[in-house]
């Protein structure tokens, strides 16, 4: 069992994520954007970052940036959830300290392999 | 587990409807906002980021949801905006106009899709070919391609084997991508045999435990295809050198067609009618339970057989008060449940004025205020045909065309201001706009057409304001598509009267036109008079009274064919006799000792009654749900000793007493 953070802005994929992940036994954490993120983070501890990149108040990039900048997440799995990865996006995903991605639209057994797989 | 998956997506399409449609009105916000950004640049930039966001979760979401409709025409208007954030566009009214329309359609998907998707889906092709072009003519196309979802493994017969050269760059392991994964993930392929390469590995003093100085070769061996090797190495391609080599040319095996995925949306089982509640307001209803609890156990402490003294009078008589406190506070909080923002119906103006304005060829801008008042959900839905038709009169007959407004020395944008607030019981809808005001001579010209006015009458203005509320008038010179559809003022003032509220206009020419509307907070509780009429108990509304008196019987007069008259100080009030209106028996039908009057659509009636009782809050209960309307009563309760009590609708009253006596109530006072 994992503890999970799923950063999104939309509800209904918040909870998609969420409620995905709970079914394999996770501990998801949900925030509605960067900064409800940041704040997470200072008080728990999580194996695995979700995040969307289109949010409110803190984006997801910047999100992240400031997750990597935390030392103790350093080499923690940051997925962003995105609608779509071409190479100019990948480059600024990466450089932001991304892990990987999910490419929306997902299903929920797509997500669940891909966990799976970060997870180990 | 499958199951599950499917039950939770299914769970959450709800949630996923509520938001879109939060977005789009967000969306249709943002985009009426843009003209007002035009000259502040970090403002227009937010404003088109805050659309394009919503745009974007929306094409998000539906794809996840597999509304293909709303993913693919949230798309075209996504990619239209990008242009704009980009600003290799800039917004002008067609581009607006467009991406309103879009707003529109998706609307109508959307709803389309949580109705249950019955009967062909909405076509929005001809608008997405428009949203697309124009997007082109300003950059790349704009054609949606759903990502294709990740397709189950193929089987491929053929065995086939790779080398692949892995060398992890050293700040690999900082991306959260562990070497370790891969090579497992790579080994679900197929066999794998695998060489460290360690030569880069640094003295145990200089080595840096956040790098990765390892690499590996490998040869994988399977029925995989190269296709799944790049998918273990794409998210981190661009940090480590990667050179896959396959060994033997084997041809590869065709692929099976991935079975069509047939993207049927999901159904929602009809509307609940649901209401969302704010936390606050939920813990504060729990703190009044709380509340009331301690209560329960203050009176508690009186149970028991002791004899009833001064002291436990006192504190029973403490207990009650507290109890009476508590009850009223939780009536108040739950009241509260059913109340929300008039923003609810206020949302829709902006749009409404910007199209109507435009179509007009008017200059107008909407100020809205007070959006965050909260009125009884009932009040709200009754609210917004009336408001409505107010907003298209001051649109079409009230604010002048630009020209005229400089002519007459007004700033060319017209102002229409809608305002809500809190005035005692009541709450206070207010519409201004700066234009024309009333006008009176073309007012009074109309009705004299219509027959409503003699020919040699010459009304007083207070009166020829009120013609516009005179069934089936109006004064627009043509029927415009605006206004002037036959529904008139006095549907609204019907509609605003069936929810117990009053309309009230007021003008000064050339200045504008104030509509004040007053409603009731809510419908459900209403402050009542009790009064007893024969051997019968009656509610009358305490706000439509305006004073009880004794009779002086020497102040009554009476004419023949009338309701006879209460001299009241100066006035003269007509006695209306409730006995004989209700057909109750009354102990003196003529004589009663006491009269209560009230007021009805501006005139004062006194209601003769046996008998004042009690001031308290009755629970409305429907007579039409439960029986039938009837003329005269606006519902029943039920009263504390358990029996049951009507209450009176005193403007119905008033009709019947006019009824009864030829029309004549009311007139003389």
């Amino acid at each position: 069992m994992a503890h999970v953070l799923t950063v999104d802005d939309s509800v209904s994929l918040r909870k998609l994520v969420a409620g995905t992940l709970s079914t394999a036994g996770h501990q998801v954490v949900e925030a509605s954007n960067g900064a409800e993120g940041l704040d997470l983070l200072k008080s728990r501890t999580f194996n695995l970052i979700i995040s969307d990149i289109n949010m409110p108040v803190m984006d997801g990039l910047t999100f992240i940036r400031h997750v990597r900048s935390i030392v103790t997440y350093k080499f923690t799995p940051i997925l962003v959830l995105t609608t779509e990865m071409d190479p100019a996006k990948k480059k600024v995903a990466k450089e932001s300290g991304a892990t990987g991605w999910i490419v929306k639209p997902f299903d929920p057994e797509q997500l669940l392999n891909t966990i799976r797989k970060v997870l180990g | 587990m499958t199951q599950r998956l499917a039950d939770i997506q299914q769970q959450l399409l709800a949630t996923f409807f509520e938001e879109a449609v939060d977005a789009l009105a967000q969306i249709e916000s943002g985009l009426l906002a843009l003209d007002k950004g035009k000259d502040d640049p970090q403002l227009r930039e937010e404003q088109i980021n805050s659309v394009f966001r919503a745009a974007h979760s929306i094409k998000g979401g539906a794809a996840t949801f597999g509304l293909q409709p709303v993913a693919e025409l949230a798309h075209s208007a996504e990619t239209l905006l990008d242009r704009l954030r980009s600003g290799s566009m800039k917004p002008n009214a067609d581009v607006t106009a467009m991406l309103l329309a879009s707003v529109d359609a998706l609307r109508g998907l959307v709803q389309w899709s949580s109705s249950g998707a019955k009967g062909a889906a909405p076509d929005a092709s001809a608008l997405r070919g428009r949203l697309d072009s124009a997007a082109e003519q300003m950059g790349q196309g704009g054609g949606y391609h759903t990502a294709p979802r990740a397709q189950p493994r193929a089987a491929n017969d053929m065995r086939t084997r790779f080398k692949i050269d892995f060398r992890p760059k050293p700040h690999m392991l900082t991306t959260g991508n562990d070497a370790v994964r891969l090579l497992r993930e790579l080994a679900l392929l197929g066999e794998i045999k695998l060489e460290v390469d360690h030569g880069a590995l640094p003295a145990l003093a200089d080595l840096e435990p956040t790098q990765c100085y390892l690499s590996w070769r490998l040869e994988l061996t399977g029925s995989m295809t190269r296709a799944q090797i790049d998918e273990v190495f794409s998210w981190v391609d661009m940090d480590a050198e990667i050179v896959i080599e396959e060994l033997r040319d084997a041809k590869p095996g065709t692929q099976p067609a991935a079975a069509a995925r047939v993207d049927e949306p999901f159904a929602l089982d009809g509307q609940s009618g649901s209401i969302r509640v704010s936390v606050s307001k939920l813990d504060m209803l729990m703190n009044m339970v709380g509340e009331l609890v301690i209560t329960q156990s203050i009176l508690g402490e009186l149970e028991g057989d002791g004899p009833i003294d001064v002291k436990r009078m006192a504190s029973l008589r403490d207990g009650l008060a507290l109890l009476a406190r508590n009850t009223r506070a939780l009536q108040e909080s739950v009241m509260s449940l059913r109340s929300m923002p008039i923003s609810t119906v206020f949302s829709r103006f902006p749009r409404l004025v910007h199209d109507l304005s435009h179509a007009l060829g008017k200059q107008v801008e909407l100020k809205l205020s007070g959006q965050s008042t909260e009125v009884d959900k009932t009040v709200l839905e009754k609210l917004g045909d009336p408001l409505t038709h107010l907003l298209r009169n001051s649109l079409d007959h009230g604010i002048e065309k630009p020209e005229l407004r400089r002519e007459r020395g007004k700033p060319e944008i017209g102002t229409l201001s809608l305002r809500a607030f809190h005035r005692g019981s009541d709450i206070v809808v207010e519409l201004e706009d700066d234009g024309g005001g009333l006008d009176l001579p073309k007012i009074l010209a109309r009705a004299r057409k219509l027959g409503l006015v003699g020919p040699d009458e010459v009304p007083s203005d207070d009166v020829i304001r009120e013609l516009i509320f005179a069934p089936g008038f109006s004064t627009a010179e043509q029927v415009s598509d605006v206004s002037g559809r036959g529904v008139g003022m006095d549907v609204v003032r019907r509609n605003i009267k069936s929810i117990g509220g009053h309309i009230q206009m007021s003008s000064v020419t050339g200045q504008g036109t104030r509509t004040t509307l007053r409603l009731p907070l809510t419908l459900a509780i209403i402050d009542g008079q009790l009064i007893r009429v024969g051997r019968y108990t009656y509610v009358v509304p305490l706000l439509s009274i305006l004073e009880s008196v004794e009779v002086d019987r020497s102040r009554v007069s009476r004419l023949e064919g009338r309701h006879p008259l209460y001299r009241l100080r100066d006035d003269l009030v007509p006695i209306i006799s409730l006995a004989n209106l209700l057909g109750v028996a009354q102990e003196d039908t003529s004589n009663a000792a006491l009269l209560v009057v009230v007021e009805a659509d501006g005139e004062r009636l006194g209601f003769a009654v046996d008998e004042l009782l009690a001031q308290q809050q009755v629970v409305v209960k429907s007579l039409e749900t439960n029986y039938e309307a009837v003329e005269g009563l606006a519902g029943a309760t039920i009263l504390g000793d358990g029996s049951i009590a009507l209450i009176l609708d005193v403007l119905g009253i008033a009709r019947l007493a006019r009824l009864a006596r030829g029309g004549s109530a009311g007139r003389a006072a």
